[in-house]
């Protein structure tokens, strides 16, 4: 009973008022059946009212169709097989209710559908309901709730405990539980205190926390997840692109179809000398209109990429569009960048190895200044094993080479900290070392004075994740790295990666991709996966482009056509298993509406099916493939 | 700023645009974008009949709001009952 109240206040007033009409359309039809009437004129005047109770909206469309050109549109063929099937009625003065009674279910199907669609509209846009109402700020030790757009850069927010965080930032004040899960799927909240990052849309579990903003509301995580998740699923896949194709040669093609088997049969057989049948022709021709109406395919097919891409987006799989969907699903070569993806990218300097007339201290402290200025996490690595401040007034000439090293002048000497390649380039003599891992060597004014080792961690999972890819039907696995053979090694036997390539530039990786793109077949789709940083060339080369983590990183969401919400791995496997479902519905959806149509079309033609089975073929069959697609969010 | 419409620049001159629209059937919504598009300054036009709405890319200065008059009188000409707002 509660179901029921629900389902009814779900509706809006259109879906309202046809369910009246059709409540009153079926009582009146039942009725006008147990009447005895012996006039025809009375009876057709008595069936032709449920008739126009349900079907008047229908012959006014129609009606307006005609007027615009517009020939092929279902209302017309609806209202021309109908009123056909009236007047065969009246013809053979057989009963009015099969005509009436295909109008009630063509609307009833309609009905379905609308609220089907709505339904999982509403389903997907509650997954989503991220986006946040209002922030208080504080201003001069008083809290004002202003809409989020309104609030500054650099303003204090108060969120309370149940509420979302509006704007990404970082926590001044407060310990709390944070719930991620609408943003990464992930359910375990996230301990959070003073000095962490915090992104806007998580909800804000147990205490009270004071955030200072760090972007507007525009660049805030929110509302680049919201603007990425609203535009989705207007990339149409290949399929559903067939399918509108499909649907505007499929109608026409069936009425000429229709309009064949009334008139040639007919007039064949009055030129054989028999008798023309032309009631028979006409009503199997009429059966063929109810068919030729392309909705369930029409509406399944959009329906399944929707219900998919909101299935995943509840697990913190941003997909951009249909068309990735489906690429996605064909998946067979998985690339991955090393760093970040599969390690955790926090490097740690592990050895400190002196090689010349410097201390290891000394030697550290070269590296750091030298390396002060970049963000790679290499440079990191060192800044936080030196842990002193750096004076950066001491440092000039400073130059990043791109997958070598830097190169700096510190007080006036030249010092010299990168790779193997950065030495050799530079002629210096230094010692190779084999040690898996990172090696940064160092050179100060010329002259080889060490290295530092840093190594890097796998992630946990990450090897289970890999033989997850396998199992569901990735054929290779490559690993790209611009770190050193040992160390490329090294991790691609620990994870069971299928190939590695170390020592690669960043063109390098582009150019690794694009071989391994002709290497694969023609129905086989390359994926690459990065975590964002400096990898955005090889995310748009690759078929489909995974960024993860990508939360911060606004050139990793522009470039990616997936998004993973967190750095978890096994999100990939999630992916590629969902995407298989949604396609696979979707070519269950196309074969199972063509082939009951195309039977029904031959059983009409052969006049074996009759007008009830021609609209189960288009409505109940719609209702089936509705049905189906749903299933693609579970 | 219209709460349902939102622009984007894009990296030429042209301007695309968002907007909500109504529409009850799938195949009424393919016959709109199929309308949408033939409509003069016009780029592309693309309709997603599960999110409801219409992504429009306009020609070189052309005015918006004019042709958007036109679109939605060329849509209003296939599916009788179809809203866009802009």
């Amino acid at each position: 009973m509660r179901a029921t109240v629900k389902f009814i206040s779900d509706m809006n007033r259109k879906q309202k008022k046809i369910s009246v009409r059709l409540l009153v359309s079926t009582v009146l039809l039942i009725a006008f059946s147990f009447l005895k009437v012996e006039n025809e004129y009375l009876r057709l005047a008595l069936f032709a009212l449920p008739y126009l109770v349900i079907g008047y909206d229908i012959l006014i469309k129609a009606f307006k169709g005609i007027i615009h050109g517009q020939v092929f549109d279902e209302n017309f063929l609806m209202a021309i097989a109908t009123v056909g099937a009236f007047g065969i009625a009246f013809w053979d003065n057989s009963s009015y209710a099969e005509a009436v009674c295909v109008m009630l279910f063509y609307q009833l199907g309609e009905l379905f559908q609308s609220l089907a669609v709505g339904r999982s509209r509403r389903n997907i846009s509650e997954l989503m309901d991220i986006r946040p109402d209002f922030a208080n700020v504080e201003k001069d030790g008083e809290t004002e709730t202003v809409f989020p757009d309104e609030v500054e850069i650099g303003s204090i927010i108060v969120v309370a405990s149940g509420e979302k965080i509006p704007l990404d930032g970082v926590i001044v004040d407060g310990e709390s539980l944070i719930d991620t899960s609408s943003l990464t799927g992930e359910s375990v909240p996230r301990e959070v205190g003073a000095g962490d990052e915090v992104i806007s849309g998580c909800i804000n579990l147990s205490g009270v926390l004071r955030i200072k903003t760090t972007k507007p509301f525009g660049e805030s995580t929110v509302s680049k997840i919201l603007d990425l998740v609203e535009n989705a699923s207007s990339k149409k896949a290949k399929s559903e692109q067939f399918i509108s194709k499909f649907a505007r040669y499929y109608t026409p093609a069936v009425c000429l179809g229709a309009l064949a088997l009334a008139l040639l049969p007919p007039i064949i057989s009055t030129w054989a000398g028999n008798p023309a049948q032309w009631n028979i022709w006409i009503y199997r021709a009429l059966t063929f209109l109810v068919i030729s109406c392309p909705c369930a395919l029409v509406i399944s097919i959009p329906l399944s990429f929707f219900a998919g891409i909101g299935g995943a987006s509840r697990q913190g799989i941003l997909i951009k569009g249909a068309n990735y969907l489906e690429t996605l699903s064909k998946t067979k070569y998985v690339v991955f960048d090393k760093t970040g993806t599969l390690t955790k990218g926090v490097f740690r300097v592990n050895r400190i190895q002196c090689a010349g007339d410097i201390n290891a201290d000394e030697l550290l402290a070269f590296a750091a200044f030298a390396e002060s200025y970049s963000s790679h996490p290499i440079s990191k690595s060192i800044l936080a094993a030196y842990e002193k401040d750096i004076d950066k007034s001491r440092i000039s000439d400073i130059q990043e080479i791109s997958g070598h090293g830097v190169s700096a002048k510190i007080d006036g000497i030249s010092v010299l900290a990168g790779n193997s390649k950065l030495m050799e380039k530079s002629g210096i003599a230094f010692e190779k070392c084999s040690e898996a891992g990172t090696i940064v060597y160092v050179a100060v004014g010329g002259k080889y004075q060490g290295y530092i080792l840093i190594s890097d961690e796998v992630k946990d999972g990450a090897k289970e994740a890999i033989g997850e890819l396998k199992n569901s039907g990735v054929k290779k696995t490559v690993m790209l790295t611009g770190d050193v053979e040992e160390a490329a090694k090294a991790v691609a036997g620990e994870l069971g990666v299928d190939e590695y390539r170390a020592s690669l530039l960043p063109a390098d990786k582009v150019e690794s991709v694009e071989q391994l793109l002709t290497e694969k077949g023609k129905n086989e789709a390359l994926a690459f996966i990065g975590d964002g940083i400096n990898d955005a060339p090889v995310l748009s080369r690759a078929d489909i482009g995974i960024a993860m983590g990508a939360l911060g990183s606004d050139a990793a969401i522009e470039a990616a056509d997936i998004v993973l919400m967190d750095d978890n791995i096994a999100k990939i496997s999630k992916a590629i298993r969902i995407s298989k479902k949604c396609l696979r519905i979707v070519y269950e959806n196309i074969w199972f509406a063509l082939g009951v149509k195309a039977i029904c079309l031959i059983l009409g033609a052969l006049g074996i099916a009759n007008m009830w089975l021609a609209i189960f073929a288009d409505v109940g069959v719609m209702v089936i493939a509705v049905i189906n697609a749903i299933r693609a969010m579970k | 700023m219209n709460k349902y419409s939102y622009v984007k620049m894009n990296r030429g001159k042209t301007m695309k645009k968002v907007y909500k629209i109504e529409v009850d059937c799938a195949n009424c919504a393919n016959k709109m974008e199929l309308a949408a598009n033939k409509v003069e300054g016009v780029k592309e036009a693309g309709v997603n009949f599960m999110a409801l709405k219409m992504n429009v890319e306009f020609e070189e200065g052309a005015d918006e709001k004019a042709v958007m008059k036109k679109v939605l009188k060329a849509c209003r000409k296939v599916e009788s009952d179809c809203e866009i707002y802009f």
